[in-house]
């Protein structure tokens, strides 16, 4: 009784608060109701059946609701009517048994062929892997020696109200997924912790990530936009927050985009052996650190007690070097701490190294420069 | 009549064997946890009333929607039916009381401590249960905080009360049913619970296995769901949902017997159809066991096993539609009036067919792709929840409170219980099928800018809905303590069954002898 009290009194105040604030709802002048038709084959297929579900629905409704009405103006006791007491009638109890499943075996119909079309993955142009982490997707161009990570742009300060929200609140990414058009895209989907569920709403393409299984989907479209999905199978607290974003591009735009990727992924081999200073790196470390730690052991480093361990003070951060970027490279098994050693470039996980022993009064005043995060992966 | 409860307050509700007084018991109890679970749902709503993280953190909000689920569906609504079937079934089979009284105390004694269990664990570091109802593996092994182990030990507690309730509602019927009283004389009531009786049996036990994997895989090393162990993250899935869809079932047939009792009492008719009620029953309890993998549409199966769970899938409107076609018939021609229990009733009707459409739509896989884990989920399976199950329950109550007390509810507080509850039912939870159309994901602890104003015409309604069950908590404590006296059996006019031959308020003991079946 109390907690709802207290939960009531919340709202009550949230809604205050919000009339203060002039209104969030004013921004979002979108009001989508139904299902969008998108861009694919597929997806125009699933909204077409879903049409087809609605009318049936509706018509269905409109008949048994329309008598249900009727009856209960008609044959109300007020209007002095007295009761009949049959009760059986095989013809109508046959009728309305055969009836249904006839539409049902004609619904069957262009069930079984839209989900065909979900199905067809065979003879793509492209294979790009997919795969689910907590909470970011990693993007592989497989035969293409490209693979990135996708995470929220969006930041902390946005969700807890520290900031105003901008126009794409949750719908930003560090680097979208880029598509071609007019190329059949085949999505290879896996998950490298628990299970995440891709869903780009116009494409009609939304497959489970299941650790140690891949499962396939496929878009191929002729506009070129960005489309924003979600993350759709609850896969731990920053459920929310690992949206999903695809740019399809036109095909020379593309091929000038995956040309550009491969030539930063060679120019990136000599950043590892600079010497980079103690303000460089806590820079770049804060970064990285608010990007793909602070989910977790929290922006101030002190975790969430019993689930996330603190940073703050912590015998590791404080201790060698080498069992710090340890953890980083490998992961601690048995938890959600994952290895990130596919995640973070060497530079990335020398800076978040050297920020975490050196932030929130955590104070071990040595470097840690990208070249001992190689040494120590080549030591292994 | 021979002796009456014991004086002593601890020694009648803790040691009781009555049927009656177990009956209401579980019928507290439930109402509790509907609270709290209710406490849990306006949290959620709370936070969701607008964009960005305000009152709470993302990860109390996974405890709070995986509570909601959890206390709503194990605690709320199964222990309801349970106490209607205690109350009831002994009153309408002519039976003195349950077969196995004392299984009967134990089975409800048990279940406060499984709750007490699961719920102390949001109180315990790291936290309550946050992988969902579902609870999916890995997210619930590998991933879950330490006190999955308590949440574990919650569900095995809830299942052997489950299995005891079960087993005890078998039992009665089948040997305590008075002279004359065939299966096929048997109120609607008595038949649906028999056959979840046997859901429950056959289920129960699956997901017991299924924790009891869990437990193996987090605490002793086993794989079953570590595919790195040679395990399968998807056959938790199966396994879960193995039991999970007889148990929605579960849920809503109990529901369908009581609408089956309420309307032709109101229509002042028998009810139409009643042996093809009976077949349709048993057929979607058929069918419950043959269609779990279409919660699991976007998991990767291969296709032939998408197409067969699809069809399968589908065929469940065929008995469902039967059955609301023999509802509407019963007030065809009748001579309807519209007491609170009615209304609840026909919302229930209206309401509940409503999210069998949601439901054929569902079932399409290829548009299931595109509503698979939104709100439109969320707002078909409240619909039949929520407007089924809890409407269903609270019209029992109002329909059957007179009986038990002897004394009168209020009817006007009633019908302004119903109206609140009716309306701010559909402000809650239509907007609901229009964000997941949109793309708004369920169990999301904040949402982009174009879902807010849907969400916040959401919680407004939740609001309301939550404080319509403050009112109806009210008016049930009222007539307890001061409702108007009556002594009538015959409470309401069209009522048929054994029940309505007894005195009101129904006395302690009933049916000593049996009575006679025309």
């Amino acid at each position: 009784m109390l907690k709802r009290a207290k939960a009531l009194f919340l709202g009550l105040l949230s809604l205050a608060s919000l009339l203060f604030a002039g209104g969030v709802s004013a921004e979002s002048a979108t009001r989508q109701l139904n299902m969008p038709q998108g861009v694919t084959e597929v997806s125009q297929a699933a909204y077409d059946i879903h049409m087809i579900m609605i009318w049936i629905c509706t018509v269905i409704g409109v008949l048994v609701f329309g008598f249900m009405f009727y009856i209960m103006y008609a044959h109300r006791k007020s209007r002095g009517v007295t009761a009949e007491h049959f009760h059986e009638n095989l013809l109508v109890e046959v009728l309305w048994t055969v009836i249904p499943a006839l539409i049902l075996i004609v619904m069957a119909v262009p069930a079984t062929t839209a989900l065909l079309k979900v199905y067809d993955t065979e003879n793509p142009d492209i294979d790009i892997k997919v795969t689910g982490y907590q909470w970011k997707w990693q993007y592989e161009y497989i035969g293409e020696g490209v693979k990135f990570m996708s995470e929220l742009r969006t930041s902390q300060d946005e969700i807890y109200g520290r900031e105003p929200k901008g126009e794409h609140y949750l719908r930003e990414v560090t680097q979208p997924l880029v598509i071609p058009t007019n190329k059949k895209v085949r999505f290879l989907i896996t998950g490298n912790d628990v299970i995440h569920s891709w869903w780009v709403p116009d494409f009609g393409v939304k497959r489970d990530a299941v650790p140690g299984l891949f499962t396939a989907a496929w878009a191929k479209t002729d506009q070129p936009g960005t489309y924003v999905g979600e993350c759709t199978e609850l896969c731990g607290s920053g459920h929310a927050f690992m949206p999903v974003v695809v740019e399809v591009k036109e095909e020379a735009e593309y091929d000038a985009w995956l040309a550009g990727k491969k030539e930063e992924a060679a120019g990136y081999a000599s950043t590892i052996g600079k010497q980079w200073t103690f303000d460089e790196l806590m820079v770049k470390g804060e970064e990285v650190y608010g990007r793909s730690c602070a989910g977790c052991h929290q922006t101030n480093g002190e975790g969430i007690p019993g689930v996330f361990p603190a940073l703050k003070d912590s015998p590791i951060a404080l201790g060698p070097p080498a069992g710090h970027i340890g953890i980083l490279i490998n992961g601690v098994a048995g938890t959600s701490m994952q290895s990130f050693a596919e995640q973070l470039s060497e530079v990335e996980i020398a800076a978040v190294v050297h920020y975490e022993r050196n932030a929130w009064g955590n104070d071990v005043g040595d470097i840690v420069q990208p070249i001992d995060v190689l040494n120590f992966k080549q030591s292994q | 009549m021979a002796h009456g409860p014991s004086q002593n307050f601890f020694s009648r509700w803790l040691f009781s064997t009555n049927h009656k007084d177990i009956g209401t018991l579980y019928l507290w109890f439930s109402f509790a946890m509907f609270l709290l679970g209710g406490a849990f749902a306006m949290v959620i709503r709370a936070e969701l009333f607008q964009p960005g993280m305000q009152l709470i953190k993302p990860e109390f909000f996974v405890q709070m929607t995986t509570m909601h689920g959890l206390v709503m569906v194990f605690g709320a609504i199964m222990p309801a039916f349970v106490g209607l079937a205690n109350w009831m079934i002994p009153m309408m089979i002519g039976a003195p009381d349950m077969a196995l009284p004392r299984m009967n105390n134990l089975s409800f004694w048990i279940l406060p401590f499984a709750f007490a269990i699961l719920t102390s664990t949001l109180f315990m570091e790291g936290g309550g249960p946050n992988f969902g109802w579902t609870f999916y593996a890995p997210l619930s092994t590998t991933y879950a905080p330490d006190t999955v182990n308590y949440f574990i030990f919650g569900v095995h507690i809830m299942g052997a009360s489950s299995i005891m309730g079960s087993i005890n509602i078998i039992a009665t019927v089948m040997n305590m049913r008075a002279p004359g009283m065939t299966y096929m004389k048997m109120p609607m009531f008595v038949w649906t619970w028999v056959i979840t009786a046997f859901l429950l049996v056959a289920v129960m036990p699956v997901l017991a296995g299924a924790v009891t994997m869990m437990l193996m895989d987090i605490n002793f090393g086993t794989s079953f769901f570590d595919a790195a162990g040679g395990g399968d993250p998807v056959l938790f899935q199966h396994v879960f949902w193995f039991f999970g869809h007889p148990e929605v079932y579960i849920i809503i047939l109990p529901a369908f017997g009581v609408v089956s009792q309420i309307i032709p009492t109101f229509s002042r008719k028998p009810l139409f159809g009643y042996s093809s009620m009976v077949y349709a029953t048993a057929s979607i309890a058929f069918l419950s066991f043959i269609v779990w993998a279409h919660h699991m549409f976007t998991v990767g199966m291969p296709i032939a096993g998408e197409l067969y769970f699809m069809y399968a899938t589908m065929l469940i409107a065929v008995p469902t539609g039967v059955k609301v076609f023999n509802w509407i018939t019963t007030m065809y021609k009748g001579a309807l009036t519209f007491e609170t229990p009615m209304l609840f009733s026909i919302a229930f009707v209206i309401l509940f067919t409503f999210g069998g459409f949601t439901g054929m739509m569902l079932s399409i896989a290829a548009a299931d792709t595109q509503y698979h884990d939104t709100y439109f989920v969320v707002a078909h399976f409240h619909y039949v929840m929520v407007a089924g199950a809890v409407f269903s329950g609270t019209a029992a109550v109002y329909y059957w409170l007179p009986k038990w007390c002897g004394r009168m509810y209020d009817e006007t507080m009633g019908k302004v219980q119903f109206w609140i509850a009716f309306i701010a039912f559909n402000i809650t939870f239509m907007p609901q099928h229009f964000l997941g159309l949109a793309g708004m994901p369920r169990r999301y602890s904040d949402y982009g800018l174009q879902f807010a104003d849907w969400n916040m015409v959401s919680s407004i309604g939740a609001f309301l809905y939550g404080g319509a069950q403050l009112l109806f908590l009210y008016n049930v404590i009222r007539t307890i303590g001061w409702g108007k006296p009556i002594s009538d059996p015959q409470v309401w006019e069209g009522a048929q069954g054994l029940e309505w031959t007894l005195p009101t308020p129904a006395p302690f003991h009933t049916f000593s002898t049996p009575p006679v079946i025309k």
